[in-house]
């Protein structure tokens, strides 16, 4: 490993020219990553991957603030593409990293974000093999944007949402809306940021741990929840599957001081967004052995069973109250709007 | 409104006293009578069609012809309605039971002796149980009834006061009462009335099938049972409802005078919000609340129950699960119904469409001409009775707001108006929603071609509407809502003008400008409406939940008019119930917009007020606040003195003048802090917000030239804003109009959607 010295000044519109600056910039990128980084420096990256069938996903990540709490832009950045590639049955190998900086973004917290990419790269066992840099002028982009794509190879048949059915369990392997909490929290100054951290994880190994305990097609579908929550996860399921979810309120996990904040804030937590949460289908004869594995994982200590997939035709999310009253859940066009007359 | 109600009965009797010769039918427009006789005897009878009409018939007009005597000699007859290609027309809404029906049911020698499914023509359930039309006893629920020989009888003689009374029953032939508890013990017929009276005696709940649903009850002189009611229920504060034996039982409670007392006892049998007594019922029925919800028996089985001794005034609140529709179906109810009730008293006549209570308040001033009265809920003993407004409508459907919704549908100058529903996020409600739409078309044999619904993007009935309109409609109109609630006004008072004023206050809409809208001064007419002026806008500090807990909203406007937060807690010392971490985060949400939508809702700024009293910190119900705090009034409708009125500022802004509240904050700040009575505060400012509207209302004259002026919006439910803003502004020359025969809140909303749409239509 490569003990990084942090350098000082900021990223200037000459270090995205292709000039020496551009250099000093990658070799810094690529010191800074250290042994992750697998990169030849050649236009491609050529890898060979034991398997006929690999997954491939990208994403880009703007995070508001990018330094939070317990995490940064780099770390949701690789943990995107990661649980992509992991949710869909692959295990992950291989990402590039891509980045967009705003001139005078400080050289030190470029440093930061690209630790956070190695040590997240590192857990999750994923090598970074290659990427592109842009500086942009000041104001064309928000001090740092990431993208990374990724190739996971399959091991077993690739997930998808078509094979779950009625009967199957909806299984949450963690609480939901602490990232949202966290992040509006230090973005508004809000105060809750202490109490309820992000959730941000790589869950490729809590995926395996799944696969490990449960007969290969028991394990139907994972998705992970983000952007949209828990709600439009369940509601693209319901629609492919064409039928009703339903889930119960009172088994949802939420942490207390999420509920408490959620409540101030008006926000109902199964819209809110995480970036360590997935939602896994799973035949009923699997169910305990799966949430058994999940619990038995770091970032699966709070999975439960929260609901099920019903027969009922008409493909809407119902949220059963304690008196087990069904609700339809709305699916969100866009923020929630006032509606108390 | 002749039919269904014993008027052709009517008819062929007085002919028959009169010795008069001819023919009565019915038509989709009303009744037709061809009579032959002598003229003082004709001039008589013309009369007597109006003056001695059954009790539940409205006679609107009665036109007169004179055509060539007949041959002669044929009697008087009751003519088979023709069917002319169109269904007649008027479904008639369920009524109380007649005076006839009364002393059978308490004549021992009777054969209908304590039967509780007694009815005649002049009274009885109607809507409630009709499947289809024509309506006939084949098309209602009582089909799965037989008659027998005596009933056949006295539904087939037309001098019989059962000729065609569709559910007629006898103990013999009809529907009999049923009593489970919550052991699984039942019981039938009197055993099962003597159970449940005896449970109403022992301080226990009984769910009651009603006419429209189930209700729940208690002796309502029982305190204990009242309390026992509010936790099974869940409900600490909002008002229940009672049902009294008689007018004398109901003198021993509340004061109601005449005019109240004859509204109460009409076949409509609603909900009187009447003056209650210092020394009635225990205050637990309708806490912090001048009122009391009071009603007559509408059912036999009613009259059974608070004829016992020791019951002569029982609770009757809605027989629901908190946030659930009234339970009307038996096996709902047996499922349901015990997380509260102790026994069920049902019966196996079934309920095709859930009706609920309807609610009226009768307001006098001595500057007004004539008392108002305002219906709270329009439902049962109204619906579907339509409302005539004066012109020709396409053929449209419209299906209302989200909260308190009713469906309206059109028919020539008529407007349907379907009966409360409810609140459409629920799934039970949003599916009687649509169904009662379905129903509504289908017992007035309607095909609506174009449809009108809100613009608020995410109401259920808007986004129903748009993904799944019908074939047969061609169109979809979205109408802004407080637009729609000026129509409404509009339309039921028969305005048609372009330069109308509509003064809409109420809890929150979505406005054109994608806000918040709530406190608006439009002008316009049907088709166009235009913003003149609107309250200034107030964050609502998490969305809905700001409605939840109004001193959220309390706080804002104290920041609004303070500056921080130390100062506004100085200056309202209920503010401190918020604890330091909210108070941060609420005004962090403010400051930075997280969450915090724009309003200029006058519903909201009410809340704030009430909150800032410290009336009402989290609401248990709707509107609870605004409503205690008007409370505080005591029904005495006085406004303050002129220079003690809390007086609003006003600004310019986004092309509408802007209301700005702030001056009276800081009015109410001053008075709360030299200890003046919150009742002299709530006068203050309730008479500050009268004394606005007419302002502007002035303004908008003084520039526009309009001088009509509609109030309507839930927050006119308020007397003291409603009676008062008539006065003055009839005082300061306005033709003023306020909502009479559709609920001001968003019970009105449907029928202003339709003449909304179709001025719309009329204009492509
Ligand atoms: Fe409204
Ligand atoms: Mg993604
Ligand atoms: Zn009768
Ligand atoms: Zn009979």
């Amino acid at each position: 490993m490569t003990a990084t010295v942090v350098p000082t000044g900021e990223v200037q519109l000459d270090h995205g020219t292709g000039a020496k600056l551009s250099q000093e910039l990658i070799a810094l990128i690529v010191r800074t990553l250290g042994d992750v980084y697998i990169g030849e420096m050649e236009d491609s990256a050529f890898l060979s991957v034991d398997t006929g069938r690999i997954a491939m996903t990208s994403d880009s990540f703007v995070a508001d603030p990018p330094f939070f709490g317990n995490g940064d832009i780099g770390k949701i950045a690789v943990c995107g593409t990661v649980n992509d590639l992991a949710v869909a049955g692959s295990r992950p190998r291989y990402l590039t990293l891509c980045l967009i900086i705003e001139t005078g973004f400080p050289l030190a917290r470029l440093v930061r974000v690209l630790e956070s990419v190695r040590d997240t790269a590192r857990e999750a066992d994923v090598l970074i093999v290659g990427g592109d840099t842009k500086v942009v002028r000041s104001g064309e982009a928000d001090q740092i944007y990431l993208n990374t794509a990724g190739v996971g190879v399959f091991e077993r048949a690739p997930r998808r949402m078509r094979d779950v059915r009625p009967g199957d369990k909806v299984i949450l392997t963690g609480s939901i809306g602490n990232h949202t909490v966290h992040l509006l929290s230090i973005r508004e100054g809000l105060g809750f940021e202490t109490r309820v951290l992000s959730d941000c994880a790589p869950l490729n190994g809590l995926v395996e741990a799944m696969f490990a305990v449960a007969d290969d097609s028991a394990i139907r579908s994972i998705r992970d929840v983000t952007r949209g929550g828990l709600s439009a996860v369940l509601h693209e399921y319901a629609h492919t599957v064409g039928r009703s979810i339903r889930i119960n309120h009172d088994d949802l996990p939420i942490q207390h001081e999420t509920a408490m904040a959620m409540d101030m804030l008006g926000i109902n937590p199964i819209h809110a967004a995480n970036e360590g949460c997935a939602c896994v289908f799973v035949a009923p004869e699997a169910e305990s052995a799966v949430l058994e594995a999940l619990r038995a994982h770091h970032y699966g200590r709070d999975a439960v069973t929260i609901g099920e997939v019903t027969d009922l035709p008409d493909a809407k999310v119902l949220l059963r109250d304690a008196s087990g009253r069904d609700a339809e859940v709305e699916e969100l066009q866009g923020a929630e709007l006032p509606r108390l007359c | 409104m002749v039919q269904g109600v014993g008027y052709r009965p009517f008819v062929y009797k007085l002919a028959h006293a009169r010795g008069l010769e001819g023919w009565v039918l019915n038509d989709p427009e009303g009744v037709l009578v061809e009579v032959e006789g002598t003229e003082q005897d004709l001039r008589r009878f013309a009369h007597e069609l109006t003056s001695e009409a059954p009790p539940q018939a409205v006679v609107e007009s009665v036109d007169t012809e004179v055509i060539e005597p007949g041959a002669g000699g044929t009697g008087f007859v009751i003519r088979h309605s023709e069917h002319s290609g169109r269904k007649v027309t008027v479904v008639p809404a369920d009524s109380y039971v007649c005076a006839d029906c009364r002393a059978e049911l308490t004549d021992p020698t009777d054969r209908r002796y304590r039967y509780p499914f007694i009815n005649c023509t002049n009274c009885g359930p109607r809507y409630s149980i009709v499947q289809g039309l024509p309506y006939d006893r084949a098309q209602t629920t009582m089909s799965a009834f037989t008659m027998c020989d005596l009933c056949r009888g006295e539904y087939e003689d037309p001098l019989d006061r059962r000729y065609h009374a569709q559910p007629n029953a006898c103990p013999a032939c009809g529907p009999e009462l049923m009593l489970v508890d919550r052991t699984g013990n039942r019981s039938v017929g009197e055993d099962a009335l003597g159970a449940a009276v005896n449970a109403l005696r022992a301080g226990r709940i009984v769910a009651i099938k009603s006419v429209g649903g189930f209700h729940l009850a208690v002796n309502a002189r029982d305190a204990d049972a009242v309390a026992l009611l509010r936790t099974r229920k869940r409900r600490d504060s909002k008002p229940f409802a009672v049902m009294a034996r008689d007018l004398a039982t109901v003198a021993t409670f509340a004061d109601c005078d005449q005019d109240e007392a004859a509204l109460m006892a009409s076949p409509a049998r609603p909900i009187v919000l009447v003056r209650k007594k210092d020394s009635g019922l225990p205050g637990t029925i309708a806490p912090r609340n001048p009122n009391l919800g009071v009603m007559l028996p509408s059912a036999p089985q009613h009259h059974l129950i608070v004829d016992e001794p020791g019951l002569d005034v029982i609770v009757m609140t809605s027989g629901n699960i908190s946030g659930y529709p009234i339970a009307y179906r038996n096996d709902d109810a047996l499922a349901q119904l015990f997380d509260i009730a102790d026994v069920i008293l049902y019966n196996n006549r079934d309920i095709e469409i859930r009706v609920d209570d309807s609610i009226v308040r009768r307001s006098k001033h001595p500057g007004l001409p004539a008392p108002v009265v305002s219906f709270i809920r329009r439902a049962r003993g109204y619906a579907p009775y339509p409302i005539d407004v004066g012109t020709e409508l396409r053929p449209l459907v419209a299906y209302g707001a989200e909260l308190k919704t009713t469906v309206a549908l059109t028919s020539g100058s008529r407007v349907y108006i379907s009966q409360h529903i409810g609140d459409l996020k629920n799934d039970e409600t949003f599916e009687s929603h649509r169904r009662t739409a379905r129903h509504l078309a289908e017992l007035h044999d309607l095909t609506p071609r174009h449809a009108a619904c809100d613009l608020h993007p995410q109401f259920r009935a808007t986004r129903s509407v748009l993904r799944e309109q019908g074939d047969e409609i061609e169109q979809v109109l979205q109408v802004q809502h407080h637009h729609a609630h000026m129509a409404s006004c509009m339309a039921e008072n028969r305005l048609t003008g372009d330069n109308v004023v509509g003064v809409v206050f109420d809890g929150a809409g979505y406005g054109v400008d994608e806000t918040i809208w709530g406190g608006e001064f439009l002008l316009g007419g049907y088709r166009d409406v235009r913003r003149v002026a609107r309250l200034r806008l107030l964050p609502l500090l998490g969305g809905d939940q700001a409605v939840r807990e109004p001193i959220r909203t309390g706080f804002a406007l104290a920041l609004d008019a303070l500056g921080d937060s130390p100062t506004a807690v100085a200056a309202f010392p209920v503010l401190a119930q918020l604890d330091e971490t909210r108070r941060h985060v609420f005004a962090t949400m403010r400051d930075r917009g997280v969450n915090a939508p724009l309003t200029s809702s006058m519903g909201r700024l009410f809340d704030a007020m009430a909150a800032l009293c410290g009336i009402c910190v989290r609401a248990e119900y709707e509107a609870q606040g605004p409503i205690e705090f008007e409370g505080l009034l005591g029904r005495d409708l006085r406004m303050s003195d002129v220079d003690e009125r809390y007086g609003f500022a006003v600004g310019g802004s986004d092309g509408a003048v802007e209301i700005d509240p702030r001056p009276v904050v800081l009015a109410m700040a001053a008075d709360l802090a030299a200890g003046v009575p919150l009742e002299v505060i709530s006068r203050r400012f309730h008479s500050g917000v009268v004394d606005m509207v007419v302002h502007r209302c002035a303004a908008i004259r003084a520039a526009e030239g309009a001088h009509e002026v509609v109030l309507s919006g839930g927050v006119f439910l308020n007397e003291f804003l409603l009676v008062n803003c008539l006065v003055e502004l009839a005082e300061a020359g306005f033709s003023a109009y306020c909502h009479r025969q559709v609920p001001t809140n968003d019970g009105g909303i449907a029928l202003g959607q339709v003449l909304v749409a179709d001025a719309r239509l009329a204009a492509l």
